[in-house]
């Protein structure tokens, strides 16, 4: 019998000049590693990454270490209870295959993000939110368990009822906590694969507010689009959408077809995403989407409008693009949204996509985004001025007590997220008892934490 | 259909089990890992959900000994195995096989000598009732090129072993089905910086199992590598010389 030669288990030598990049397609030097073998590539490994589907540098690795390990190929199911609903799969399992293997079975994640394209690994990092986070959380609330390799080499399995400090401090730890190796998930019961939903268009960014407060109390589903391109009396019009898993009177019959999807197949030049297209695109979705009744919506078309155009970041352009997503509390009034995009405006800066949504009660994960108010989030593509914008920006969050979230994040400063982040030196705390030299990093927490590049 | 996987515990192999599985097919799974093969067949039961249960043994590449009562266990789970499928093989760039003959043995003995012992076996089965040998070869088996000068001429071994296969013994109902992936982004090629038409596994596996239902003896997938490799195979001696590809 032939012994299998030893180079053939070993590591590839990291390519000379390959680069890895966010989904705001910033790229830094680096590369990925994947295999189906997680517990083995993560030995060595201080960074793990799933889709590479958060927008800024949370998924790049430090400058001395460009070899960051991928999920996606770590993508088996381990368990699923019928009579439950308990899933464990190993974190490179997308949610793209749970929307497969599971909603036609009648069940479905509790908490999905805007996007199919993402591992529950980085769902669970992230502590992804969704447009029910005002009734159900973040994912968080619904893990019951996490497998985790920390620093040491160690495994450790972390729940509520064991290593409960490691539990909370990976959920939305952005992987610095351990490699997030397998998850076991509480999926939720829906009565049919299909949404009932309705869109209601507003004048204004007060006239929104109130319905997006109002429609909170009945439905689960809630977010929407506003024009923050517009001004005066019709500044912040926009459209909400909100619904609710149909009922099987309600749903057709058949299962929900697959959306064709349709690549963005070249990175299109900057101007594209300026102001003038994205006046006549704002102007555009507004007028097209008027007030429609309730009615039956295809699951993927109300919760991934996105993902029918692959690579939609290559719009963007050479310079790429950045999300800033914050989170104003409700202690902070109204009149703040009102203001923080006015202070955009005064920034000369043009958000393409304004997206504005209702968080509840912040969760248990330490690093956890969300909290009991409303979420904003901004693509702007990213120019020279584009981190004194966000340095301005980030201190009005600062003033009014909100926050920003890791996922989307690349350019604020590591004091501007001391200041807005009290939870901050608890999770330190926790993350030095397992790993106390900081050998598990990431771009960002060397930008943020000080972590050695 | 009752189909044998061999590697069926990663890449494509796992892709097309996970494939078969779905659309109904019952699958026996030989690997090398016996707890790696336990949660694949955990995997794909639950994927399928279907009752049937997912059989699995021990196969390895390496050694020989292990193809007979690896194929013994399949055929007792199955009753009557009706295509066996071999994604195994190993992989190493030619620079790593250039330094260590040692290693060289290795690629060359598993994926030809042993993936032929193994198809030997197989065919003598499959003969029995009729049905399918699907194995990979690769775009690399067409030509020799600089960088796959030693994995692609095992390759090229294995094709024409296939082709032979195929011409004596289709009449007598063994339907052989030779696969040439171009590049595929699995873990046996992470490290490797992707070329222009690189191919997911899934998408390989669609195409495989489409290939196998329609009994098409040579399947190059990504598809659009069969136009690469016509070019490739036309390019005069000179120019391949000068190129790295």
């Amino acid at each position: 019998m032939l012994k299998a030669a030893s180079s053939a288990e070993s590591v590839p030598h990291c390519m000379g000049n390959s680069s890895l990049s966010g989904w705001g397609r910033r790229p830094v030097p680096g590369q990925e590693l994947r295999s189906e073998d997680l517990d083995r590539l993560t030995r060595d490994a201080v960074l793990t990454r799933g889709l590479g589907r958060s927008y800024g540098d949370s998924s790049l690795p430090p400058g001395s270490h460009p070899i960051v390990v991928a999920t996606p190929l770590a993508d088996r199911i381990l368990s699923f209870d019928e009579r439950t609903g308990v899933l464990r799969a190993e974190a490179g399992y997308s949610l793209e295959s749970l929307y497969h293997d599971f909603l036609p079975r009648g069940w479905f994640t509790p908490v999905t993000p805007g996007t199919q394209f993402v591992t529950l690994g980085g769902m669970v990092a992230a502590d992804i939110h969704g447009k029910n986070h005002h009734v159900d959380g973040t994912i968080g609330r619904h893990v019951r368990s996490i497998r985790v390799r920390v620093a040491s080499g160690e495994i450790i399995e972390c729940s509520r009822t064991e290593e409960f400090d490691l539990f909370r401090a990976t959920i939305g730890g952005m992987g610095l906590t351990g490699h997030i190796l397998e998850i076991e998930l509480q999926l939720t019961r829906v009565p049919s694969p299909w949404i009932w939903g309705e869109m209601l268009r507003v004048a204004n960014i007060d006239e929104y507010l109130d319905a997006l407060k109002a429609s909170a109390a009945e439905w689960p589903f809630t977010m929407g689009w506003i024009d923050c391109l517009s001004q005066g009396p019709s500044m912040g019009r926009g459209v909400l959408q909100r619904g609710r898993w149909a009922t099987n009177g309600e749903a057709p019959e058949k299962l929900p077809r697959p959306l064709m999807r349709v690549p963005v197949p070249i990175v299109c030049p900057s101007w594209v995403m300026g102001y003038t297209v994205g006046k006549t695109f704002n102007e555009g979705y507004y007028r097209w989407n008027r007030t429609t009744p309730a009615r039956v919506v295809h699951p993927q078309k109300f919760f991934y409008p996105l993902d029918t155009l692959l690579h939609w970041n290559r719009l963007y352009g050479k310079r790429g693009f950045t999300q800033y997503q914050c989170v104003l509390p409700d202690a902070a009034g109204r009149p703040a949204v009102r203001q923080l995009l006015e202070l955009l405006t005064q920034q000369g800066a043009a958000s393409f996509l304004c997206v504005i949504k209702d968080c509840g009660e912040q969760g248990e994960g330490l690093l956890s985004f969300p909290l009991k108010g409303t979420s904003i989030a901004l693509d702007l593509p990213v120019r020279d001025g584009t981190q004194a914008i966000v340095d301005k920006l980030n201190e009005f969050v600062i003033a009014a007590g909100g926050r920003i979230y890791l996922a989307k994040d690349a350019f604020t400063r590591a004091e501007h997220f001391r200041a807005m982040e009290p939870r901050l030196p608890e999770w330190l705390a926790i993350r030095r008892q397992w790993d106390p030299t900081g050998r598990l990093r990431s771009a960002q927490s060397v930008r943020l934490f000080g972590d050695p590049a | 259909m009752n189909v044998v996987v061999l590697g069926a515990t990663r890449g494509i192999g796992r892709a097309l089990a996970r494939r078969f599985a779905e659309r109904g097919d019952r699958v026996f799974l030989l690997g090398r890992d016996l707890a790696d093969l336990d949660r694949s067949a955990r995997d794909i039961e639950i994927r399928a959900n279907r009752a049937t249960q997912v059989g699995f043994a021990h196969c390895d590449l390496g050694d020989p000994d292990s193809f007979t009562s690896a194929m013994d266990a399949a055929a007792a789970a199955l009753s009557t195995v009706e295509a066996v499928v071999v994604t195994a093989g190993d992989f190493a760039t030619q620079p790593a096989l250039e330094q260590s003959l040692e290693r060289t043995r290795y690629l060359l003995t598993v994926n030809f000598t042993n993936t032929v012992l193994f198809c030997e076996q197989a065919r003598t089965r499959l003969l029995a009732h009729g049905g399918t040998l699907c194995v990979f070869s690769s775009v690399a088996g067409d030509r020799g090129r600089k960088p796959v000068i030693l994995y692609g001429a095992a390759k090229a071994g294995l094709a024409h072993y296939l082709e032979g296969l195929d011409h004596k013994y289709s009449a007598r109902g063994l339907r052989v089905v030779c696969v040439k992936p171009g590049f595929v982004k699995t873990s046996m090629t992470t490290g490797l910086k992707p070329p222009p038409f690189a191919g997911e596994a899934d998408g390989v596996a669609a195409d495989v199992i489409r290939a196998i239902d329609r009994g098409q003896p040579v399947v190059y997938t990504p598809r659009i590598w069969q136009a690469v490799m016509m070019v490739i195979r036309t390019l005069p001696r000179f120019v391949m010389r000068r190129i790295e590809f």
